[in-house]
């Protein structure tokens, strides 16, 4: 994300993409006893200037990047250690207060976002590069550390660290893990959860634990992997051990200007099919060409309606006989225009349109809503068209950002706020892009999470069963559900009945759930 | 179990399922004898097998093809067998968006052969001939490829599990990038069939390679695999895989795998020739074919070694000089050691755990003679033990599923 539009880049409280202002979220006052004790004994222990009490302060972290989400926490703690964390949420523990983590706060799915009856804890503080160890291709970072210091702090030995959000500017290596981050490149690859390799981790009652480590396969269940994505409900990390990843020998940026989304799609997917595996394939439709256009005067080919930046990268023969590939399947396939970065300098102008997309939303619309949804790729054409279509009667503006290599969606969806009705026709454009999204067979985020934002929806993708098998892990973790709270499922599992509990009877989950819920 | 339980769990396992028997001394799961086989035909018949299981108590082990039953430690009882090698299909290959859908008893070479008449494949190497896809997730087992490919946590992206009590669970999908949910899928890798069955799984594809080259190079001490393995690990020709052999006498092979386009293949082994030539090997073979020994398991009792990348050296000076043979993955730190029938495996194993603990890794014992097991400490140290069990709580309370084969007893 380029710096200069808008979003804070600095420790402190982000600035919501689009603070639309809303009521704050129900919740109780803050003023209940039990975090009256939680608020006394953090006191005791930390130094003054790690614990906020004042209610201006307070304020500033009332939400993440997802800003008409809002309420303000009880307490705020700026942790500098591990042993911070550790007590401040066995204080938590004792006294059965929620706590939420958060990080940079740049997550769009409300994930840190606070709970008025709770504590927030902060890693911002806590942004040591511990080691960097090229021959290990591994580092130890503190989970405040910013994405982008990682690949810092590497480059001198020829590395960086793979998992590239568009916000890894301003984004926390804690938050990255929490949501399973990807970013352009994760199309070859893969995820965070494919390059941290172990976590330092503040379970729900307190204790530390080290899941993983600097050696794969850990014995034992991949307790690991299981936190990775888990969005703060299963407890903080507050140490993290990231694989690095040789830099390549050659990158090639290419912008293919197409004349519609439909020509970019099938050109996506016949490089796909020819066993063509890109760094990166991300497409702007026109009207998000236009914004950024607007914005940071990029220089996409004029009249086109719909571009391709793609990437590729990896030894020099490997990426020329690629690139030639790639070149001849998007003429194939309608490209009108087919640019090459001659030098890092282009690159970074080809990169820039595509990274402020979001942002520069902003200069054509005083709203709007980014969506996140995954379709398999082979179903980017019809399900473009259908949202095109849905747009076209509603009369709902929908600018189109997306990882097309692999199928996530980022439409984003136009409103006006001051306009009466216009929020709520863009809130039911963007249900409807993620139904679109289930009925392709895909999913309702690709990598912004679920957290407080899409929680009504898991029960669209996931039977009862499926969610009640997932919260057993949670049970696990944390009986007493005050890890993030409410985030990611829609209906908490009482952890009490569990099966087990009345030896002897059977089947017992089934019953035992019809009963609780 | 009484004579008349016995009949009425029988007769519940015959009505939730139409191929139950009762077992034969070739059932037995490390020399532990079941009571009942039972062979589902689709996922509702296996999870009617686990609740009628559930309904009268039986022990369960999951078996696929049974490459890897005696992994871990033997299951302090079993009542039945649920073998799931009916359930071997490919549910299907959706070669435009690289994922296949299959079932977890179908061996891990058929689902390749269905991929590949499209040019694509699932990254994972076959360890052992026959492994299924569900014995490869349970066990977490992997070869050279997942230096660059990742293992199956990597690649696989859903998962449908059948719960010990018999309710059919989901997580992930069917398309690459989704954090929608916990994933279960993780959790079930490497669990040994102790958390739940899993019975389908999706994965993400890649396409083969057009062209293929392994460079072979012997090594004469320790410091030449270290030069030679840091050479191509850090160079910018990405391999594939970079595999050691090391014998007891101090001595082996290095072998470099390189996948990519024709001229791709050809430039890049040209390079790694050079490198390995400048990190002092003395003499150079190219293929195009692995050499006998590639992704094979060493002979012996079985053991898996894992270190931080820089100690692989140190771990194999160890290891030779405690008479250990190694093999495996350079590349990414994880071996695999055998040690003779005639070691002293206790001393050997805690010895050999220290280097590879003090090397940011583990010992785990893999494989071993039932007596030879009883023996040693098979699984080590194990952090966050209390919090495994926890889990294991919750998926499994009565403890049913392959009990006393995993972790701390779990
Ligand atoms: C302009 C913009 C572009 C973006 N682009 C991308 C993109 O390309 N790809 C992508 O994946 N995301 C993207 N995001 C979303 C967001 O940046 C990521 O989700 C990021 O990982 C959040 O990091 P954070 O430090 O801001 O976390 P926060 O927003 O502070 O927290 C996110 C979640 O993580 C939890 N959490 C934070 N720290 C910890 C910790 N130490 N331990 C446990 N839980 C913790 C919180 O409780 C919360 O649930 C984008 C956001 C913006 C604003």
């Amino acid at each position: 994300m380029s710096g200069t539009h808008g979003t804070t880049k600095t420790a402190g409280p982000a600035v919501g993409l689009n603070p639309t202002e809303q009521p704050e979220v129900a919740g109780s006052s803050g003023g209940g006893p039990q975090i009256e004790a939680v608020r006394r004994r953090v006191r005791e222990l930390l130094p003054a200037a790690a614990v906020i009490t004042d209610h201006a302060r307070l304020r500033t972290y009332e939400c993440d990047g997802l800003a008409h989400y809002r309420v303000t926490p009880a307490l705020v703690v700026l942790a500098d250690s591990a042993d911070h964390i550790a007590a401040v949420v066995r204080i938590c523990a004792e006294e059965k207060v929620p706590f939420v983590a958060r990080g940079s706060g740049t997550g769009l799915s409300g994930g840190a976002l606070p709970r008025a009856d709770g504590v927030l804890v902060v890693t911002s503080r806590m942004r040591d590069i511990r080691e960097v160890a090229p021959l290990d291709q591994r580092a130890v970072v503190e989970p405040g550390v910013i994405n982008l210091d990682v690949t810092r702090a590497a480059d001198p030995y020829g590395y960086y660290y793979a998992p590239d959000p568009s916000s890894q500017q301003i984004c926390s290596i804690g938050g990255n893990v929490a949501e399973n981050s990807g970013g352009a490149h994760c199309l070859k690859y893969g995820f965070t959860a494919n390059h941290v390799t172990g976590v330092e981790f503040v379970t729900p009652d307190g204790s530390v634990v080290e899941l993983g480590g600097r050696a794969p396969d850990s014995p034992g269940y991949d307790l690991l992997g299981t936190v990775i994505g888990s969005e703060g409900t299963l407890g903080i990390a507050t140490a993290v051990t990231v694989r690095l990843t040789r830099k390549p020998e050659d990158v090639v940026t290419v912008l293919a200007g197409f004349p519609s989304t439909d020509d970019a799609g099938a050109a996506t997917s016949a490089i796909i099919g020819a066993g063509v595996l890109p760094a990166a394939i991300e497409m702007m439709d026109a009207l998000a060409i236009e914004a950024a256009e607007a914005a940071v005067h990029c220089d996409y080919p004029d009249g086109a309606g719909a571009v391709l930046v793609i990437e590729l990268d990896g030894p020099a023969v490997e990426v020329r006989q690629e690139f030639d590939e790639v070149e001849r399947l998007c003429r194939d396939n309608g490209a009108f225009e087919f640019r090459v970065a001659k030098d890092d300098t282009e690159r970074a102008l080809i990169w820039r349109g595509r990274k402020s997309a979001f942002a520069a939303v902003g200069r054509i619309s005083p709203d709007y809503i980014v969506q996140d949804g995954v379709i398999p790729r082979t179903s980017l054409p019809a399900v473009l068209r259908a949202i095109s279509e849905m747009s076209a009667s509603s009369g709902v503006r929908v600018a189109n950002v997306f990882h097309a290599g692999d199928g996530n969606l980022h439409p984003l969806v136009l409103f006006d706020e001051s306009k009466a009705g216009q929020a709520e026709a863009a809130e039911e454009i963007s249900g409807k892009i993620l139904d679109l999204c289930i009925e392709a067979g895909g999913s309702i985020t690709g990598e912004h999470g679920v957290g407080m934002d899409k929680s009504a929806y898991m029960p669209r993708m996931f039977s009862e069963d499926d969610l009640d098998t997932m919260q057993m892990v949670r049970c696990a973790f944390d009986p007493d559900n005050i890890a993030n709270p409410g985030k990611i499922f829609p209906t908490p599992r009482l952890c009490g009945e569990v099966p087990g509990r009345h030896k002897g009877e059977h089947p017992l989950a089934r019953a035992g759930i019809a009963e609780i819920f | 179990m009484a004579v008349d339980a016995l009949l009425s769990a029988g007769q519940s396992l015959a009505a939730a399922c139409d191929d139950v028997r009762e077992a034969t001394d070739t059932d037995a799961v490390d020399g532990v004898h079941p009571r009942f086989s039972a062979r589902p035909g689709s996922t509702a018949e296996a999870a009617g097998v686990l609740r009628a299981a559930a309904e009268h108590e039986l022990a369960v082990v999951t078996r696929g093809a049974g490459t890897k039953l005696t992994w871990g430690t033997p299951p302090e009882r079993a009542d039945l067998v649920l073998d799931l090698t009916r359930m071997d299909a490919v549910l299907d290959h959706a070669a435009g968006d690289l994922v296949a859908v299959a079932q977890a008893g179908c061996p891990i070479e058929s689902l390749q052969r269905t991929l590949a008449s499209a040019g694509q494949r699932l990254a994972i190497d076959e360890t052992l001939p026959g492994t299924t896809l569900g014995g490869g997730i349970a066990t977490n087992s992997s070869g050279p490829r997942r230096m660059l490919n990742g293992t199956f946590r990597d690649l696989m992206i859903g998962t449908t599990v059948v719960r010990a009590d018999g309710v059919i669970a989901k997580s992930g999908g069917r398309v690459v990038k989704n954090v929608a949910g916990y994933d279960l899928g993780k959790l079930m890798t490497g669990s040994f069939g102790t958390l739940g069955v899993v019975v389908e799984a999706v994965f993400r594809l890649h396409p083969l390679p057009a062209d293929v080259s392994v460079l072979v190079a012997q090594a004469r001490d320790t410091g030449e695999v270290a030069a030679m393995v840091r050479a191509v690990l850090h160079s910018e020709i990405v391999a594939t895989a970079i595999e050691v052999d090391w014998a007891v006498t101090g001595g082996g092979e290095i072998g470099v795998l390189l996948e990519g386009t024709v001229d791709g293949v050809a430039a890049r082994t040209t390079t790694a020739r050079a490198l390995l030539a400048g990190a002092g090997a003395p003499d150079i073979q190219v293929a195009d074919q692995p050499p006998a020994w590639w992704g094979r398991y060493p002979t012996g009792t079985l053991l898996k070694l894992t270190c931080a990348l820089s100690a692989v050296d140190h771990l194999l000076r160890e290891a030779a000089r405690l008479g250990v043979s190694v093999r495996g993955s350079a590349g990414s730190g994880v071996l695999y050691g055998g040690l003779p029938a005639d070691a002293d495996v206790p001393d050997t194993v805690t010895a050999l755990r220290g280097v590879c603990v003090a090397a940011g890794g583990s010992l785990v014992v893999l494989d071993a003679p039932t007596a030879v097991k009883s023996t040693v400490d098979t699984w080590g140290p194990v952090a966050a033990l209390e919090l495994m069990r926890a889990v294991k709580q919750q998926f499994d309370p009565h403890r049913r599923l392959s009990p006393g084969r995993f972790v701390g007893g779990i």
